[in-house]
């Protein structure tokens, strides 16, 4: 009871609040800490290497011409197949409660009463799960690099890497949509549940029923824009607007109408979804009340 | 003496219809501590969240060192804790570490980092657990880490939210000489709490709040002389339950009884004035009464009374 805290009062004047940058880092570190010892950094890698595992069985055992066609053909289905499903579970893991559990568990008193801005408590997190979601990519597209090796040496088409610069640029679109989600809703099942009904069925829903039905294109959808990805891996870019015309018999057909999104316009949506998202979602934040 | 000081300036915060604060005008300064006293829904908690950025003012300013807290956050509280509502640690943080949080966001030197967070644990009791996860403490427990982090980084402000919520009776005791002790080292403290005892005995000055209004502030002496004058009040109790017209008749026309209630079957409580005279009078007069006397004592202490009669006053 009779420690002596008086050497702090001549040092009170003196002690310094760091930068936001050294802040914005101090977040991070802390947060990536989070994702290793609640375990969910460590049970994404599994189910990413699990995906990776099951597609080197099927693809080794089965031998399908769709994989084995080209080095081309098998990037195509194994990266441009898997990786926007990879990221949208890297979205929910570590996107989907960043910012809700601070309400719901109340952890936001702790860190928010300290002199810390709030978008550096935003950024620092958003950050960490930026971080955490690239090392998901990257051992994801290690182990499909390791297999194309095996079938086709090194012989590694550019556009997977053009494809892999999309999947960064979606997977930062859709961690900051995921954020969104996570500042307007103080509970974290429910922010987590908006953000994977959106990206697992809102959206894809548009993606396929509106072109078919009416013959819009679904501009708006986050996950029309992530068709780039594959896209850009076919050996000549897609055509914008296809229509076909199915006959149903007694002289009628089926008129449908597919889209595939221009690249250009696949890297502007992803980075508006990216952009609005971010400054929507810090503005939340920056509001919200710990009430 | 430290130069330290808050302020809250018309200070209103509205949740739709109801006023949590309503103009609250408040101005601490220098090294002491200050009770904030006021019943549940006074605002008290509110104020202080104000303080710490948890919430926005609907209008008015909070300043912190003259600066305002919600236009330059990170300045105004860069020489602040707080301990808001018990808030929860990370679990998957050791003491430690959860300290060390605090400590790299204040920007406290790598030489003084160990000894001050092994201090302050040690402060607060928790040494043998400075490793542990805090997801594993009891309730109790997480209050004196959340206790430990207000030690961390020399703050000159301290905002003290009820902060012996969740301790035992020890801890309680134990937590109001780490709050004695800092009063000592050029500090300004600001502490929210229901118990009346515990501002007493730790707080130089109170400030008293109720349905978002300031009642009162000014050092203990000065508020219970102004406020409490010499009325007081005792609880009387009978070996029988007392029927109500001898509370009418005889017990409230004794001389300087200002008003009876029942407290329960047995027992009633009585206001009165002319203080220490008047109660001996009264007893008495309630002995000779010959209703079956077994018990009379004051029921509240002078801050009590301050207290009672003010909130009973304001509503």
């Amino acid at each position: 009871m009779d420690q002596d805290f008086s050497v702090g009062v001549e040092e009170t004047r003196t002690l310094k609040v760091p930068d936001s940058f050294t802040q914005i880092g101090t977040i991070t570190k802390y947060e990536i800490m989070n994702y290793f010892r609640a375990r969910r950094f460590f049970v994404l890698l599994a189910l990413g290497i699990i995906i990776s595992v099951l597609l080197t069985f099927l693809v080794g055992y089965y031998r399908p011409y769709s994989f084995l066609q080209s080095s081309l053909t098998f990037y195509t289905q194994w990266w441009g197949g898997s990786i926007t499903f990879v990221i949208i579970l890297s979205a929910i893991f570590f996107g989907g409660d960043s910012i809700s559990s601070e309400f719901q568990n109340k952890t936001g008193y702790y860190l928010v009463s300290r002199p810390v801005r709030r978008s550096s408590i935003y950024i620092g997190k958003w950050i960490a799960s930026f971080i955490a979601s690239l090392v998901i990519l990257f051992v994801f597209l290690g182990i499909a690099i390791g297999n194309g090796l095996y079938y086709f040496g090194a012989d590694v088409p550019y556009q997977l890497w053009q494809s892999v610069l999309l999947s960064i640029l979606y997977m930062a679109s859709v961690l900051s949509f995921a954020f969104l989600w996570s500042s307007l809703f103080k509970t974290s099942v429910i922010s987590v549940l908006i953000t994977i009904i959106t990206l697992l069925v809102v959206f894809p829903l548009f993606d396929s029923l509106l072109p078919a039905l009416v013959g819009v294109e679904p501009w708006f959808s986050l996950t029309y824009g992530a068709e780039v990805i594959t896209a850009v891996m076919a050996l000549t870019y897609p055509v914008h607007e296809i229509h076909s015309s199915t006959p149903i018999g007694n002289g009628h057909f089926i008129n449908l109408t597919s889209f595939t999104p221009y690249l250009w316009e696949g890297i502007v949506i992803m980075f508006l979804y990216f952009l609005v998202s971010a400054i929507l979602g810090l503005f939340v934040f920056e509001k919200r009340e710990f009430i | 003496m430290s130069d330290s000081s808050i302020e809250a300036i018309n200070l209103t915060k509205n949740y739709g219809k109801f006023t949590a604060l309503d103009n609250l005008n408040l101005k601490l300064e220098g090294s002491k501590c200050v009770g904030f006293l006021g019943p549940n829904g006074a605002g008290k908690t509110t104020t202080l969240k104000i303080f710490t950025d948890l919430i926005k003012p609907s209008s008015g300013s909070a300043l912190i060192n003259g600066l305002e807290v919600h236009g330059n956050k990170k300045k105004a509280l860069e020489n602040c804790s707080a301990l808001v509502e018990t808030p929860e640690i990370y679990p998957y943080m050791s003491t430690r570490e959860a300290l060390n949080l605090v400590a790299d966001l204040k920007g406290l030197p790598r030489s003084d980092r160990k000894r001050m967070i092994e201090e302050a644990v040690s402060e607060v009791k928790m040494d043998e657990w400075i490793d542990a996860k805090v997801g594993k403490f009891s309730k109790g427990m997480k209050q004196r880490i959340n206790i430990a982090s207000t030690l961390i980084g020399y703050p000159s402000v301290i905002f003290l939210d009820e902060p012996t919520t969740g301790l035992d009776p020890r801890g309680m005791a134990e937590v109001r000489e780490i709050i004695k002790s800092l009063k000592k080292k050029d500090r300004l403290i600001f502490m929210s709490s229901h118990l009346l005892n515990e501002v007493s005995d730790v707080c130089d000055e109170v400030a008293l709040i109720d349905h978002g209004k300031l009642l009162a502030y000014g050092t203990l002496e000065d508020v219970t002389a102004r406020f409490s004058g010499d009325e007081g009040i005792a609880d009387a109790t009978f070996s029988g339950p007392l029927e109500q017209s001898s509370i009418d008749k005889d017990v409230s026309r004794l001389t300087n009884v200002i008003s009876v209630e029942r407290v329960n079957g047995n027992t009633i409580r009585l206001r009165f004035k002319g203080g220490q005279r008047a109660q001996e009078g009264i007893l008495a007069d309630l002995v000779s009464l010959k209703l079956g006397l077994v018990e009379f004592k004051k029921a509240f202490s002078k801050l009590e009374d301050t207290y009672m009669s003010l909130i009973q006053e304001g509503n």
